[in-house]
C-alpha cells in the first residue's frame, strides 16, 4: 500500500458505542473522575489554554521588539512580560505536557494496567495545577511580576514590589502537580506492569517518562523549598540571601538551579518518548539499539543533576567549580546525542511515510540536534563568557524546547489523537501546519543566534539599531509560527465532529494501545494482556492483523 | 467457596516484634544521651563529625528496623538510597563551589 | 450481535461476579498483595521529596555554619539544651510507640493499636508542647529574627571571660535563628500534619479499620511518621549541639 495509514471502511463504520468518553455524563463525573484518560483530557484543555496565554506574551515581545526603540511599552512592562511568557511556558505548559496529557492517557495502557497506581493522586494533581494556573493568572492580573522566571536574588528578594511571592506560590503549586504526576508514573511501572511485560518490553516511550519522573521526584522539592526561602526573605527582610546581612545570593541560584537543570530534562524526555514511538511507527521498523535508548534516557535523568552550574559560570562560582560542572556538561550531552544516532538508524533501510507526526518528528531531530550542539557550546567556558545572557542562549533554548519540545508534543498529540478521540485529523491541514510550524520556527529563531553572537543582550527591550533587520526577520517568523500553532486548534476541533472514523489502529502501530478500541473503554483491557513479544514487533503485528476479524460499530 | 479469597492467602513478610523495637528504642536513646554529653567534650575539628556520625546511626537503625527496611525488597532499599544519594549530590557539589572560593568568607 | 454488544455484555458480567474480593481491593489492581506494595512504594517515594525539600534548608545551614562559625555556636548555646535532649526522646519513643502500632495492625490487635496510637498521639502533642516553651523563651530572650533582635547574649564561644561578640558578627546570629526557625517550624508544620492524621486514624481504628488485615494505612503512616522523626535526630545535633564544650 502507498500509505501506512489503514482506516476502516468509512461508509459504516461508527464509533464504538461504549467508551470512556461516554461513560458518564456530567460534569461531577469529569471533574470527579479517577479515570487517567479523562484526566489527561482535562490536562489537554487547561495546558492548551496556558500555552495560548503564554504565546501571547511571546507575541507582545517580538512586536516590541520590531523596533529598537523601546516604543510598545514600558520597561518594567516588558520585563513582566518575558517573565510572565517564561514562566507560564516553562511551568504551566512544557513541563506538564507530554506527561499529563498524552503520558497520562497511554501510560498505563501501554503498561497492561487498567489505570495509574494511585487514581486519585493522578486528579489531586490536575487539580494543583489548575490551582497554580490561578495564582499565576491571579498575580498577572493584579500587576503581573516581573524578576525573570529564574527569580535571581537578590532582585526577587529586595528589589521588587510586584507580585513575586502570588507566582512564587503558583509554581511551588504547579511544582507539586508535577512531582504527584512523576510518583504515579514510577509506581505504576514499577508494579503494574501485564504479565509477561518484562522491563526491556516496555515502549521506549514508557522508559522516557520513568527518568523523567525520577527527575520531577528527586528535583522539584529543591525548587520548593528555595520559593519558601525567597518568599520569606521578602516577607521578613532576614538575609538568608542578602549580601548586607551576610546571605550568599549564589546560594539560591545553587538551589534553583539544582531543580531548573533537571527540569530541561523533565520537559525533554517525555517528548524523545514520542519521538521514539512515531519513528519507528513511520519506518515500520524496530527502534534501533533499543537497550541503548532505554540506557541513556535513564542517563540522562542521572547525569541532568550533576550540572546545574552551567547556569551560573559568569555568577561568581570558583574558577574550579566552573571548570567541573563545565566538563560533566559535555557528558550529559553523550545520552542524548546517542538518541538521536538510534534514531537516525532506526530510519536507515526504513519503509518510510510522512504522516504528520513523522513530519513532526523530522523537525524535531534536526532542530534538536541544533539547539543541543549549541548547548554544547554554552557548556565551554571560554565561549560562555561571551555568549551567556545574549540571545544566543535564548535561541539556544527555543531550539531545544520549541524546535525540539514543543514539535514533540504536537507530534505526540497528532499521533494519539485517533486513539483519544476515535477521529482522524484532516491530513493535508494538519501536514501544512507543521511545514508552517518548522519554516516559521527557523524565521523566528534562527536569526537570534546570530544575534546573540553579534553581542545582542537578552531581556532587554531596546537594542542598537544595527540588529534590527534580524529582529524584524525573528518578529516575522513568530507571525508565521502563530499561525502554524493555531491551526491544529482549528481543525483538531473541527475533527472531533467530522474527522473520519479511525478505527483501533489507523497507523498499524505496535504496542498495547493500538490493540484496543478507539476511544478505548473505561478500564482499559476486557482482560489484562499477557505479553509474550518484544516492542516494536512488526511481524507480530502482521501475524495478528491477518488473523482479526475487525468491525468498528 | 471455590476458590480460596485473597485474605487466605499467605502473604509471607517478615512482622516484626516488640523485642527488636524495644532493643533499637533503647539503642536510640543511649545515643540520644551520648550525642548531648559528647557536645560538652571538646574533640576540636572532630566535633561536628562525631555528632553527625551518631545521628547517622541513630537514623539507620530508625529506618532499618522501625521502617522495616532491612525486611524489604531490594526496590525499596534502592529507593531509600537514591534518595540520600541525590541529598549528598546537592551537598557536595553546590559545597565543591564554596570550598573553592576565594570570596565570601566575610 | 455485533462485537460491541458482545463487548459491553462481557464488560457487565466482568463487574458483577468478580466480587469476593475484599472490599479494599481496588478496581485497578490485581491482588491486595499489589495494591499494597504499591501503596508503600508510593509512600516511600513521597518521603524522598521530603529528603530533597529539607535538603536545601540542610545545605543553607551548612553553609552559612561555615562561614559564620563563632556567631552559629554563640547562638546555638543560648538554646535550652535539656529541652531539646528531652524532645529528641520524646519523638524517638513516639517512633517506638508507632512502630508498636504497626505491629498490633499486623496482629489484628484493635486494642493494642488504639493505645499504640493515642500514646504516638500524646508523645507528638508533647512535642509540640515543648517546641512552643522554647518558641516562647526565644520571643522572651529577643532572638527571634527581625526589628527585635537582640544581640547581648552572645558572647565568644571560646573565652570563659563571656566577651560579647563584636556586633558585625553578632548579626549573624540572625541567620542562625533564622535557620533554626525555618527548620524546626518546618518540622513542626510536619509534625501538626502527622498529629492532625492521627486523630483522624484513631477515629477509623477504633471502628476496626486497620485491624481486618488491610495495614497499609498504618504501614505508611508509621513511614511518614518515623521520616519525622528522622529530621529531628538531624536537626538536634546540628541547632543545639554544635558546640557546648566548656570555656578553658
Amino acid at each position: 500500500m502507498s500509505t501506512i495509514v489503514r482506516l476502516p471502511n468509512q461508509q459504516d463504520a461508527t464509533l464504538p458505542k461504549l467508551s470512556y468518553l461516554n461513560n458518564g455524563y456530567g460534569l461531577k463525573s469529569w471533574l470527579l473522575t479517577g479515570d487517567h484518560k479523562r484526566i489527561a483530557i482535562l490536562y489537554l484543555i487547561s495546558i492548551t489554554l496556558f500555552f495560548f496565554v503564554g504565546g501571547a506574551f511571546a507575541g507582545l515581545i517580538r512586536l516590541e521588539l520590531l523596533t529598537p526603540m523601546p516604543d510598545l511599552v514600558s520597561s518594567d512592562t516588558y520585563n513582566k512580560l518575558f517573565t510572565m511568557h517564561g514562566i507560564i511556558m516553562v511551568f504551566l505548559f512544557l513541563v506538564p505536557s507530554v506527561p499529563a496529557t498524552v503520558g497520562n492517557f497511554v501510560l498505563p495502557i501501554m503498561v497492561g494496567a487498567r489505570d495509574l497506581a494511585f487514581p486519585k493522586v493522578n486528579l489531586l494533581s490536575w487539580y494543583l495545577y489548575v490551582v497554580a494556573g490561578i495564582f499565576v493568572v491571579g498575580a498577572l492580573i493584579f500587576g503581573g511580576a516581573d524578576m525573570g522566571w529564574t527569580f535571581t536574588t537578590p532582585l526577587s528578594t529586595h528589589y521588587l514590589n510586584t507580585h513575586v511571592i502570588t507566582v512564587a506560590l503558583g509554581v511551588f503549586v504547579a511544582g507539586f502537580s508535577s512531582i504527584f504526576t512523576g510518583l504515579n508514573f514510577i509506581v505504576t511501572t514499577h508494579r503494574m506492569r501485564a504479565p509477561g511485560m518484562t522491563w526491556f518490553r516496555l515502549p521506549l516511550f514508557v522508559w522516557s517518562h520513568y527518568a523523567a519522573s525520577l527527575l520531577m521526584v528527586l528535583g522539584t522539592p529543591v525548587l520548593a523549598i528555595t520559593l519558601v526561602l525567597v518568599a520569606l526573605e521578602r516577607l521578613f527582610g532576614i538575609g538568608v540571601f542578602d549580601p548586607t546581612k551576610g546571605g550568599d545570593p549564589l546560594l539560591f541560584q545553587h538551589l534553583f538551579w539544582f531543580y531548573s537543570h533537571p527540569a530541561v530534562y523533565i520537559m525533554i524526555l517525555p517528548g524523545m518518548g514520542v519521538i521514539s514511538e512515531v519513528i519507528s511507527t513511520f519506518s515500520r521498523k524496530r527502534v534501533f539499539g533499543y537497550t541503548a535508548v532505554a540506557f541513556s534516557s535513564v542517563a540522562i535523568a542521572v547525569f541532568g543533576f550533576f550540572v546545574w552550574a552551567h547556569h551560573m559560570f559568569i555568577m561568581g562560582v570558583s574558577n574550579y567549580s566552573a571548570l567541573v560542572f563545565s566538563l560533566l556538561t559535555m557528558l550529559v550531552a553523550v545520552p542524548s546525542a546517542i538518541k538521536i544516532f538510534n534514531w537516525a538508524a532506526t530510519l536507515y533501510k526504513g519503509s518510510i511515510t510522512f504522516e504528520t507526526p513523522m513530519l513532526y518528528a523530522f523537525g524535531f531531530m534536526g532542530l534538536f540536534t541544533i539547539g543541543g550542539l549549541t548547548g554544547v557550546f554554552l557548556g565551554s567556558l571560554g565561549m560562555d563568557i561571551h555568549l551567556t545572557e545574549t540571545y544566543f542562549i535564548v535561541a539556544h533554548f527555543h531550539f531545544v524546547m520549541v524546535g525540539g519540545m514543543l514539535m514533540a508534543y504536537l507530534a505526540g498529540v497528532h499521533f494519539w489523537w485517533p486513539k483519544m478521540t476515535g477521529r482522524m485529523y484532516p491530513e493535508s491541514l494538519s501536514r501544512l501546519a507543521a511545514v508552517t510550524t518548522f519554516i516559521g520556527f527557523i524565521l523566528t529563531f534562527f536569526p537570534q543566534f546570530v544575534l546573540g553572537y553579534l553581542g545582542m543582550p537578552r531581556r532587554y527591550h531596546a537594542y542598537p539599531p544595527e540588529f534590527q533587520v534580524l529582529n524584524v526577520l525573528s518578529t516575522a517568523g513568530a507571525t508565521v509560527l502563530g499561525i502554524g500553532y493555531l491551526m491544529p486548534m482549528i481543525y483538531m476541533t473541527w475533527s472531533l465532529k467530522y474527522g473520519a472514523i479511525a478505527g483501533s489502529n489507523p497507523w498499524q502501530a505496535t504496542g498495547l494501545e493500538w490493540q484496543i478500541q478507539s476511544p478505548p473503554p473505561t478500564e482499559n483491557f476486557l482482560e489484562i494482556p499477557i505479553v509474550d513479544y518484544e516492542a516494536y514487533d512488526y511481524e507480530w503485528l502482521a501475524n495478528k492483523t491477518q488473523h482479526e476479524v475487525t468491525t468498528v460499530g | 467457596m471455590s476458590h480460596p479469597t485473597l485474605e487466605d492467602v499467605h502473604v509471607g513478610h517478615h512482622i516484626v516484634g516488640p523485642k527488636i523495637y524495644l532493643t533499637i528504642l533503647l539503642i536510640l536513646l543511649c545515643l540520644t544521651a551520648l550525642t548531648t554529653g559528647i557536645a560538652f567534650v571538646d574533640l576540636g575539628i572532630f566535633s561536628p563529625i562525631v555528632a553527625i556520625g551518631i545521628a547517622v546511626i541513630k537514623a539507620t537503625l530508625v529506618i532499618l528496623f522501625f521502617m522495616h527496611v532491612k525486611y524489604s525488597s531490594r526496590l525499596v532499599k534502592l529507593t531509600v538510597a537514591s534518595g540520600f544519594f541525590t541529598f549528598l549530590v546537592l551537598i557536595t557539589m553546590t559545597l565543591s563551589d564554596y570550598i573553592s572560593r576565594a570570596w565570601g568568607l566575610w | 450481535m455485533d462485537s460491541q454488544t458482545i463487548a459491553v455484555r462481557q464488560q457487565e458480567e466482568i463487574a458483577h461476579h468478580e466480587h469476593d474480593h475484599p472490599a479494599y481491593l481496588r478496581h485497578h489492581f490485581e491482588t491486595v498483595e499489589q495494591q499494597k506494595e504499591a501503596a508503600s512504594f508510593g509512600m516511600w517515594l513521597f518521603l524522598l521529596t521530603e529528603i530533597m525539600f529539607f535538603g536545601g534548608l540542610f545545605m543553607a545551614y551548612l553553609l552559612y555554619r561555615n562561614w559564620y562559625h563563632d556567631a552559629f555556636v554563640s547562638a546555638s548555646n543560648t538554646i535550652g539544651i535539656g529541652l531539646g535532649t528531652t524532645n529528641t526522646a520524646v519523638l524517638i519513643v513516639s517512633s517506638f510507640t508507632m512502630a508498636m502500632g504497626v505491629y498490633c495492625a499486623e496482629k489484628r490487635n484493635r486494642r493494642g493499636l488504639l493505645v499504640s496510637l493515642a500514646l504516638t498521639l500524646v508523645l507528638g502533642l508533647v512535642f509540640l508542647g515543648i517546641k512552643s516553651v522554647e518558641y516562647h523563651e526565644k520571643y522572651v530572650e529577643h532572638h527571634i529574627p527581625g526589628a527585635g533582635f537582640s544581640i547581648e547574649d552572645f558572647v565568644h564561644p571560646h573565652d570563659k571571660r563571656d566577651i560579647p561578640l563584636s556586633p558585625d558578627v553578632a548579626q549573624h546570629a540572625q541567620i542562625f535563628f533564622f535557620l533554626y526557625f525555618a527548620m524546626t517550624g518546618m518540622h513542626a508544620l510536619h509534625m501538626i500534619i502527622g498529629v492532625s492524621i492521627l486523630l483522624v486514624l484513631i477515629y477509623r481504628a477504633r471502628q476496626g479499620a486497620y485491624t481486618t488485615g488491610h495495614t497499609s494505612t498504618i504501614d505508611n503512616f508509621g513511614l511518614y511518621w518515623h521520616f519525622v522523626d528522622i529530621v529531628w535526630i538531624f536537626l538536634f545535633p546540628l541547632l543545639y549541639l554544635i558546640s557546648r564544650h566548656p570555656l578553658h
